[in-house]
């Protein structure tokens, strides 16, 4: 697996430590993948991910490779596309599954939460205007039922489930609405309210292991 | 009930008098019922008066013995004794259970479980004084008819998704838990049986060991007992119940180990190891077995669209067989129900009909319920009857062992555990597992179960198994719920499954297998992602009929709570209990901004849209009537003209339940008839007129037994079909516009159907009437 490519030293490690919040095993063993993927190159492109074969049975596979080169997951407040991403890039998407250490505060819980949500909201938001509509949620809906070979109405079933969603999702957030009253569609505070009993910062983590992993080469 | 009319304070002197009285008059009975003897005299002299009589009456002339008058009325009880006794028992149980509720708060602050063992304490008292023998809680009734129903109960409705998220948890608790429990407390009453008094001296090291095996295991009757009032969070509920439920392999083989050698009197270091494979083979053969028969079950009740009335029976059966047959092996037969009841779920559920699968529910909770009662009393009265050999020291230190070996235990595995898990178990967390390790009925039932000849101590064994399992159930059963609100335990949520939760938990786990994939590593959502798509591949199609093997989970979900929503909305009536929260929010407020697009109508303004839904209103109501008579529908319903007055008595309530449904419900306008509705209709009533789908019409069945909005779902639009405005007006949000559509059909106005179509969007008036001719 070609080591000709050295990596971040030990003071870039410590630092990018402190701004992921991994630990320095756990960074070393993303750099050792980050370079699997990207034939130890600088940096990762698009088609680098059709290394890893499998998520290709997974439906919501564009969108997960998309939020990799979305410049809203990274720590500006820039948006758009990029075309291939370094590998500090890399950590700082893979940093919103970090599972709750032992001890932290209120604070740093409810922080880690929004940053999860805000991740999915972007992940929903495919045209990056800032809110979710109900396109968008049909989008999602078709993604999920997309593998599914059998669906030859699907559109019916899949924009009826979408609706009753998205009204679900509505009734939540404003309770009454006159008639003639539009909802644009969701935006992340409204998106936080949906998601206020579900504890999402112990659902939404990855088990980043110390130890190097047996690496399937792709 | 007649209670209810009464001034409180004689209503519950009369509830008292009641229970008093009833009390009294079925213990007499059942205690003369119960003790064969005092009709062992009787029996010989009735069946040969019957005899004599019999066969007076038939021929005269071969008897010569006394003939007496043709008795008009006859006693005779012996025929009909067992299933007499049992019948009574269990009404004697059921109306015991009845009367708890009745009194206002005690249920409240005691446990059902506690007062059914003081019943069957008081029971036992009154046979007792009556002077008859009464009935002992005989371990083989015990094991193979009372348990089994409530552990299928348990496994059938078993929250899969909590249960394989904390499973490493769970069976650290309940394997190396009970091992060490089993062991502490056992060793440490050896000792203590080596310096207590000479009574004492006697009992060896494996009896102890074994008595510490039976006491050790946490009991899944008592912890579901008490634990299903508090209403305690899912982790916590599901983490004792878990660990009660799995740690049957553990006392299985723990209780044939040192039984077997008791005998002997010791144990080889070979045993040991032979002790741990056999745990191996009694735990994963009894899930084998479990899984066997739940395959079975799933694969037969994909044959039986036919005979819809027997399939209840399929799931209890097979799984009772599970359960007996892992029995015979000796293999943990707990388990297997367990796994049969979790395997065989998921493809029942989609195989069979909509009233089987209410009767398996209700059956499972009736019989579970049933036993569970049954055990209590039963306890209670086996503790009056059963011989007591009191010994002070063994019963002090068996209890306070119990409780000291429970909380060291449930500390130090929890510190083992917290390394491995995400969510990590606090202090209070602990304290409460630790708390609900209830002893109960399985514990006395095994203790029962000891040959009295290879064990000579076992009444006082009984004696101190009874007063733990009193003890744990009543100061703990009645404590805890104090102690929850106390130290402020997280409750449980009342969430309902709602369509966001599905898509977005869906879209968790594939985002996180993805995540993991992208990793590197094969993490556990890999793996759970792995086995969905196996089971969707190949299982699915094997066992579940039809074309349901193909439908994905979401659109199954949302099938299955429109449903639910619908069933729920014509049972409370719609009129009654519209919440004030009701929203108004409909589809037309999160249309996305329409583009303008070609429309052959004209724009209509919305003052006048609400002139011409008036006006088309008006006229509806009158062409309903004037159309009865001869539209094609109709025609056939005529003879039911009576019904119709019914009809639309059940309108009104369908118009206040649309104004509710509209905002909840969508119709697909093309949907089809999907499996799962046309399965529905044809299910709930076998005689449904089924119209054969005439071109251009849509066909409509009117049950009346089923809810009607599953019904009118299923209409076609073959309007909507025929136009391609359909998917620029978005989704219709009517449930009966084909009834409508169709009333205009006739008149085959084009311009009037698109009127309606584009006044579907339900404002807050109801929509117009619906046509809905009777059919049987």
């Amino acid at each position: 697996m070609g080591a000709s490519h050295s990596g971040p030293d030990t003071r870039e490690l410590r630092e990018l430590s402190e701004k992921t919040g991994f630990s320095v095993d756990q960074i070393e063993n993303l750099n050792r993948r980050f370079q699997q993927l990207s034939k130890n190159k600088e940096t990762l492109r698009r088609e680098d991910f059709d290394k890893v074969t499998d998520l290709d049975v997974n439906p919501i596979r564009a969108q997960i490779i998309e939020a990799f080169f979305d410049k809203r997951n990274y720590s500006g407040m820039q948006t758009g596309p990029v075309e291939e991403i370094n590998f500090e890039q890399f950590l700082t998407v893979m940093s919103h599954f970090r599972p709750l250490k032992a001890r932290m505060t209120e604070e740093q819980i409810a922080s880690l939460r929004k940053e999860k949500l805000q991740f999915l909201f972007n992940m929903y938001d495919i045209d990056a205007d800032g809110k979710i509509s109900l396109e968008d949620y049909r989008h999602l809906v078709e993604d999920l039922l997309s593998r599914n070979p059998h669906l030859g109405k699907e559109s019916a079933s899949v924009t009826s489930i979408a609706d009753a969603a998205m009204l679900e999702a509505v009734t939540i957030i404003k309770g009454q609405m006159e008639p003639h009253q539009v909802y644009e569609g969701m935006t992340f505070e409204d998106f936080v309210k949906i998601w206020e009993g579900i504890d999402i910062e112990t659902k939404m983590h990855v088990r980043f292991l110390n130890v190097e992993t047996p690496h399937f080469c792709k | 009930m007649w209670l209810g009319n009464l001034p409180r304070s004689s209503s519950r002197r009369g509830t008292y008098l009641f229970l008093l009285v009833f009390l009294l008059g079925t213990v007499l009975p059942l205690g003369v019922a119960s003790s064969p003897d005092s009709h062992g005299t009787d029996a010989p002299q009735d069946t040969k008066h019957e005899a004599s009589n019999g066969h007076g009456h038939h021929g005269n002339e071969s008897h010569t013995a006394v003939k007496k008058a043709f008795p008009v009325l006859n006693f005779e009880y012996e025929s009909v004794r067992l299933p007499f006794e049992i019948a009574l028992w269990i009404l004697l149980a059921s109306l015991m259970k009845l009367g708890f509720h009745l009194i206002p708060r005690l249920s409240s602050f005691v446990p059902e479980s506690c007062l059914l063992i003081v019943v069957g304490l008081l029971v036992g008292g009154l046979i007792k004084i009556v002077g008859e023998k009464s009935p002992v809680l005989h371990s083989q009734i015990f094991f193979l008819y009372l348990l089994p129903p409530i552990i299928l109960d348990a496994g059938y409705f078993l929250p899969i998704r909590p249960f394989s998220e904390n499973i490493g948890t769970i069976l650290v608790f309940a394997v190396i838990g009970t091992l060490w429990n089993s062991f502490f407390i056992g060793g440490l009453l050896y000792g203590v049986c080596q310096i207590g008094g000479k009574d004492l001296e006697k009992i060896g090291l494996l009896p102890n060991l074994l008595f510490g095996a039976i006491i050790s295991a946490v009991d899944p009757v008592a912890v579901l007992a008490v634990f299903e009032e508090i209403h305690i969070n899912e982790l916590l509920h599901i983490l004792v119940f878990g660990e009660s439920l799995l740690n049957d392999a553990v006392t299985v083989v723990l209780y044939h180990l040192f039984e077997e050698y008791a005998g002997v009197g010791s144990v080889t270091f070979l045993d040991v190891p032979l002790g741990f494979i056999c745990f191996f083979v009694v735990a994963l053969g009894g899930v084998f077995v479990g899984l066997a028969y739940g395959l079975l079950a799933a694969f037969t009740s994909r044959f039986t669209t036919h005979t819809r009335v027997i399939e209840p029976l399929f799931a209890f059966l097979y799984s009772y067989m599970a359960y007996l047959s892992a029995e015979v092996f000796h293999l943990s037969g707990i388990m297997a129900l367990i796994a049969c009841g979790v395997v065989m779920r998921p493809y029942i559920e989609a195989n069979i009909s909509h009233k089987s699968h209410t009767t398996i529910k209700y059956f499972l909770k009736m019989w579970s319920s049933v036993s569970e009662t049954l055990i209590f009393i039963f306890l209670g009265v086996s503790t009056v009857a059963g011989p007591h050999s009191w010994n002070w020291t063994f019963v002090i230190c068996t209890l306070v062992f119990c409780l000291v070996a429970r909380v060291l235990g449930v500390v130090g595995l929890t510190y083992i555990i917290n390394k491995f898990r995400i969510v990590k178990l606090t202090t209070k967390d602990q304290f409460i597992i630790a708390y609900g390790g209830l002893r109960g009925a399985i514990a006395f039932s095994l203790g029962y179960l000891l040959p009295p000849d290879h064990f000579p101590m076992r009444d006082m064994f009984l004696t101190a198994i009874i007063t733990v399992i009193f003890f744990t159930v009543f100061v703990q059963g009645m404590t805890i719920q104090p102690l929850v609100d106390l130290l402020a335990v997280k409750k449980k949520q009342e969430t309902k499954r709602s369509i966001n939760e599905e898509i977005h938990s869906q879209f968790l786990d594939h985002l996180l297998t993805g995540i993991e994939d992208v990793c590197g590593h094969y993490g556990h959502h890999h793996w759970k992602d792995k086995l969905n798509r196996f089971n969707k591949k190949y299982i699915k199609k094997c066992l579940i009929a039809g074309d349901r093997s193909k439908e994905p989970q979401l659109i199954a979900f949302y099938h299955k709570m429109e449903m639910k929503q619908a069933i729920e909305l014509v049972e409370t009536g719609g009129i009654a209990k519209i919440p004030s929260a009701v929203s108004t929010v409909s589809m037309q407020n999160i249309q996305p901004k329409q583009k303008v697009t070609e429309r052959a109508l004209p724009q209509l303004s919305k003052g006048k849209e609400e002139e011409i839904r008036k006006i088309l209103r008006t006229n509806l109501q009158k062409t309903r009537q004037r159309l009865r008579s001869y539209n094609r529908h109709t025609l056939v319903a005529d003879p039911y003209e009576d019904a119709w007055n019914q009809m639309l008595i059940r309108r009104q309530k369908v118009k206040q339940m649309e104004k509710r449904m509209n905002n909840y419900l969508t119709v697909p306008a093309n949907h089809p008839d999907s499996p799962t509705m046309s399965r529905a209709r044809l299910s709930s009533d076998p005689n449904a007129y089924i119209p054969k789908p005439k071109a251009g019409i849509p066909a409509i069945t009117v049950d009346p037994a089923s809810p009607q909005s599953p019904e009118s779902l299923n209409l076609v639009d073959e309007l909507s079909k025929r136009t391609e405005e359909e998917e620029e007006e978005g989704i219709v949000m009517k449930m009966h516009t084909p009834s409508t559509d169709e009333v205009f059909t006739s008149n085959n106005a084009e311009k009037e159907q698109r009127l309606m179509r584009c006044l579907s969007d339900p404002g807050p008036h109801p929509e117009g009437e619906e046509e809905e001719p009777f059919l049987p």
